[in-house]
């Protein structure tokens, strides 16, 4: 009855170990690990927005929680990129938990508006307090060292990403297999039924909701790391909605849908680069598209369409 | 003192009455059709663009207005026609995105038609500030307030004594049981669109003589009336108006004595402690879920 | 396939051969990347600096190019997000192999491009006014405008002379204002200038009264000094207007357009500010060094686009001119000659200023280049 997701795992590994031998520059490098981030961001937030049908239009201000808090800890208190990285994703567990019993009590556009404005008033805090973050014209942020081994450059990065993604993804599918994932799931499906068979839905909403909160600090840490510099857009509105885009193009509740997602959406603003001044309109105009002709996602379009059923 | 607290109140009220005419905008939206439209704010932004492109046109100030506001009201059918109506049953998310993309296409083909300059147009009646106790007010903003209060109150008779309006708020009420009477809930849509855009556009023409008008003012007032519209209760016209002088206001008190820095989080921040306390907004209504 | 056909394909055939021939007969383009913000909070000053370097970039290559080369621009729109700007400048750098850079709108999009640039060893000139570009000096990273700290100080100099000391800073939270605030709160003291308020407002508000207000009843204050760039500083000065404040007023190099004029119309009367000479190129003196080329750029932006010349338009011009001068005397794109030729730019004249580059000076201008202009009858005129 269930599927091995071994085979899927070893798919995507054996994509990954081969797909240096197509990228030709450092360049193509770059936005390759940026979809690798992006892949394992979004999977944590379709948990959330997928599979409990939770709408988070804040998640890019859990990012900036962690990337300031790596690139703040490292450059002004001089600490160790990881503890830092470890702090980043203390504070946005624990704000994640004192907002989360709050807001889930609200339903559908409220919800929505709740975490809208947690995005913003987080990205508002980071902008304006620049003796620690630099303020609107940003701030650098130091290469992730490990004893003797530092992580720079585009091709060690490869490595890594590639490496957590294939785990995140496996840790993704044991866990929606989980007792605690058919809870979250069935929550999503209806909560009055949930509750009737005895899953406590208050408490699985926020033990998702901080856990794709520490999932985005955690990379919201790693791509300050990478990029090497930050600025207060990491956090904004314009960033979260690109996270969630990215989920529901891909497919809800699809975790390969996730992958795909994120590398198109990745993908695209490079795509259109070269369309002088239409940029906006065709960006636009692909989001209207791809959402009312594939409503539930591309992946459980495709499977769909080729009668898997997923 | 009160000339500066008077001042804070005319400049909070002069903004607010933008956010109000937006949050009506989503909040008739709403009802017609449950879908937030985050392409409300680019409905405001072309009643102020559309205006500067028939002055710099040569047109006449009230016909440049007119048109721009018809033109926005065309806009909002369009919008209807090629992204709403297609996305029948979709759901919440993907509805939001849609309307997100819409917003984008909006503003980049502005962007692209009128350039990316600011602008402006003379004020409806010269713009001579006012003293009152003290402090200034322009006499367009005096426009916008008056104006804004009586669009309100053609509204509220315009739903509460025509057959079309009530049509409208049985539709929001039910949409099955209206359709069963015999209501076209596909017209009343349409309507709710263009009518919706149509305010959006009346409010941006209002503030631009204070304000000016740039293609991309529309994402802060679009955010900020969706704010003042759940404030008020989802689906709650006088709730949105509160709402969005409230935000206005709140916005300018915070400015003047607390912390100019920090203006722009209060909206976001009333919000949310207001949501925590009041799930529902000001007037929103109780429901109960059906199983 | 028939006789028609085939003589089509051989024409075809014979004439893609000639193309091929010729493109491989023809010297390589020199390319030049660009990574600009031309939409966003930045688009007021990406606009002109990409519609500048198109233009400037057509024009040389219609009077033959450089070192008998035609020029290639390659730009990229960061829509003012330096993550944006990283990446592409990256692809500019990595795919587009471009031979140097001229862009970097805002200081963000610069800093971000930092790394990439260092790395790669290939020369960048920056359009940003961010004092942390040039100071400490890259090796590799050059700019055209003067910092928000010149632009301070220069207005200092002018509130000192006449007497003034206590001073109301209104500044906006985007990056360009952000930075403008701490300089200028780093060098008051220097010119004995206590700033008796402080304020805040965002890039697309509406309404300042209140911030002015406040301002306004400052204990003893004698000017206001506005630090913010297109729309936000025209809405304050109606605002100052509006309130009937007769304090000193003062802007930044951010409103040197003559949009600010159109927009905030009367009411910058008497508004002063730090500006290059472009904005009164009309009224400079005969033997003034850059009257000539800033008369030339005006009149050429104006022909083409119809359009009013923008001082940030100008900042593009001068990194362009800057650049191509130095391959010139490089006498190669050989990336480490190009550099140093950079350093060693001497008197060269541009529309923000004659530019004298070295190892520790990598901006090149110094306060002279800025003027103090007054808005006299909704025109800029030189200051007393």
């Amino acid at each position: 009855m269930r599927k091995s997701r071994y085979p899927g795992l070893l798919a995507l590994s054996l994509f990954l170990a081969l797909l240096p031998l197509a990228l030709p520059n450092a360049y193509t490098y770059d936005v390759v690990v940026r979809i690798l981030i992006n892949a394992i961001l979004v999977m944590g937030l379709n948990l959330l927005v997928g599979f409990a049908g939770q709408i988070s239009l804040g998640h890019a201000g859990f990012l900036g929680i962690g990337a300031y808090a790596s690139a703040i800890l490292t450059v002004h208190a001089g600490w160790h990129p990881l503890p830092a990285m470890a702090a980043g994703a203390a504070v946005s567990g624990l704000l994640a938990l004192l907002v989360a019993r709050p807001i889930f009590r609200l339903k559908g556009q409220y919800l929505t508006m709740a975490t809208l404005g947690l995005g913003i008033i987080i990205s508002i805090v980071i902008a304006n307090e620049s003796a620690w973050t630099g303020g609107p014209d940003g701030m650098s942020v130091p290469a992730l060292a490990l004893g003797g081994f530092e992580l720079s450059g585009e091709k060690r990065w490869y490595g890594v990403m590639a490496g957590l993604l294939v785990f995140c993804l496996w840790a993704c599918q044991n866990l929606m297999d989980s007792p605690f994932g058919r809870a979250v799931r069935a929550l999503h499906g209806s909560e009055v039924a949930s509750q009737v068979v005895g899953v406590n839905v208050g408490r699985y909403k926020v033990a998702v909701f901080v856990l794709t909160a520490i999932f985005a600090s955690v990379m919201g840490s790693l791509t300050a790391h990478y990029v090497g510099f930050l600025t207060p857009g990491v956090a904004g509105f314009f960033h979260s909605i690109e996270l969630v885009t990215m989920v529901v193009v891909g497919g809800m509740a699809s975790l390969y849908g996730s992958l795909v997602g994120a590398a198109l959406l990745t993908m695209l603003p490079q795509l259109l680069a070269t369309l002088e001044g239409w940029e906006t309109v065709a960006f636009g105009s692909i989001l209207v598209f791809t959402m009312i002709f594939m409503p539930r996602g591309l992946v459980p379009m495709l499977a769909a369409r080729f009668g898997r059923g997923h | 003192m009160l000339s500066e607290f008077l001042q804070f109140l005319f400049s909070g009220v002069t903004v607010g009455a933008t956010y109000a005419l937006a949050a009506l905008g989503f909040t008739l939206i709403y009802n017609a059709s449950h879908v937030i439209n985050f392409a409300q704010g680019e409905f405001i932004m072309l009643g102020g663009m559309l205006t500067v492109a028939g002055v710099s046109a040569g047109l006449p100030l009230p016909l440049a207005i007119a048109l721009a506001i018809a033109g926005a009201a065309l806009v909002g059918v369009l919008v209807v026609r090629f992204a709403i109506r297609p996305a029948k049953g979709a759901d919440v998310v993907s509805l939001i995105i849609i309307t997100i993309g819409v917003s984008l296409v909006i503003r980049g083909l502005t962007q692209i038609a009128l350039g990316k300059g600011t602008h402006s147009f003379p004020a409806f009646s010269g713009s001579e500030p006012l003293r009152v106790l003290g402090a200034t007010l322009l006499p367009q903003s005096l426009w916008a307030l008056g104006v804004t209060a009586a669009v309100v109150a053609a509204l509220a008779w315009f739903f509460s004594r025509t057959l079309t309006g009530k049509a409208i708020l049985a539709t929001a009420y039910n949409r099955l049981a209206a359709q069963l009477v015999g209501i076209s809930t596909g017209k009343v849509l349409y309507l709710s669109f263009a009518l919706s855009a149509a305010l959006g556009a009346l409010g941006g023409v209002l503030v631009t003589p204070i304000t000016m008008t740039s293609s991309d003012v529309g994402i802060m007032l679009g955010l900020k009336g969706f704010v003042a519209a759940v404030l008020g209760g989802l689906g709650n016209g006088l709730g949105a108006v509160v709402g969005g002088l409230l935000v206005g206001i709140a916005e300018a008190m915070a400015a003047g004595y607390i912390s100019s820095a920090y203006k722009d989080a209060v909206p976001f921040v009333m919000i949310l402690f207001l949501l925590f306390f009041l799930p529902r907004g000001l007037f929103g209504a109780r429901v109960t879920e059906r199983v | 396939m028939n006789k028609r056909m085939t003589l089509k394909v051989l024409a075809g055939f014979v004439l893609s051969l000639g193309v091929g021939a010729g493109s491989v007969l023809a010297a390589d383009p020199i390319r030049i990347g660009s990574v600009l913000s031309v939409t966003g909070p930045a688009a007021f000053l990406g606009d002109p600096e990409l519609k500048t370097l198109q233009l400037y970039v057509e024009k040389i290559n219609k009077a033959g190019g450089v070192l008998g080369r035609q020029l290639e621009l390659v730009h990229y729109d960061d829509a003012s997000d330096a993550a944006k700007a990283n990446s592409f400048t990256k692809r500019l750098v990595e795919s587009d192999k471009v031979d140097i850079l001229v862009g970097g709108t805002t200081t963000g999009s610069t800093m971000a491009a930092r790394d990439v640039v260092e790395k790669a060893g290939i020369s960048f000139v920056s359009l940003a006014g961010g004092v942390p570009i040039v100071e400490p000096v890259k090796a590799w990273i050059f700019k055209t405008p003067h910092t928000d700290r010149m632009a301070a100080e220069k207005v200092f100099e002018d509130m000192k002379k006449h007497g003034i000391s206590k001073v109301g800073l209104l500044s906006e939270t985007s990056g360009f204002g952000a930075s403008g605030k701490k300089e200028t709160e780093g060098v008051a003291a220097k010119y004995g200038i206590t700033l008796v308020a402080n304020e805040t407002y965002g890039p697309k508000d509406s309404d300042m009264t209140a911030q002015l207000t406040k301002i306004k009843s400052a204990p003893g204050i004698q000017a206001l000094f506005v630090f913010g760039l297109g729309q936000g500083p025209a809405i304050v000065t109606k605002n100052v207007a509006q309130l009937g404040i007769t304090l000193p007023h003062y802007e930044s190099h951010g409103v040197a357009s003559d949009e600010y004029l159109k927009l905030a119309g009367k009411a910058s009367e008497g508004v002063r500010l730090p500006s290059p000479a472009l904005l009164v190129a009309d009224k400079l003196a005969a033997n003034d060094p850059i009257k000539a080329v800033t008369t030339s750029y005006a009149n050429d932006y104006k022909d083409r686009y119809k359009q009013d010349p923008s001082t940030f338009g100008g900042y593009a011009h001068d990194g362009l001119m800057l650049a191509l001068d130095a391959i010139k005397r490089a006498g190669s794109t050989d990336k480490a000659k190009v550099r140093d030729a950079l350093e060693a730019t001497r008197g060269f004249k541009a529309t923000t200023g004659v530019y004298n580059m070295s190892a520790t000076d990598h901006m090149g201008l110094d306060l002279s280049a800025f003027r103090m202009l007054e808005v006299k009858n909704g025109d800029w005129v030189m200051a007393k």
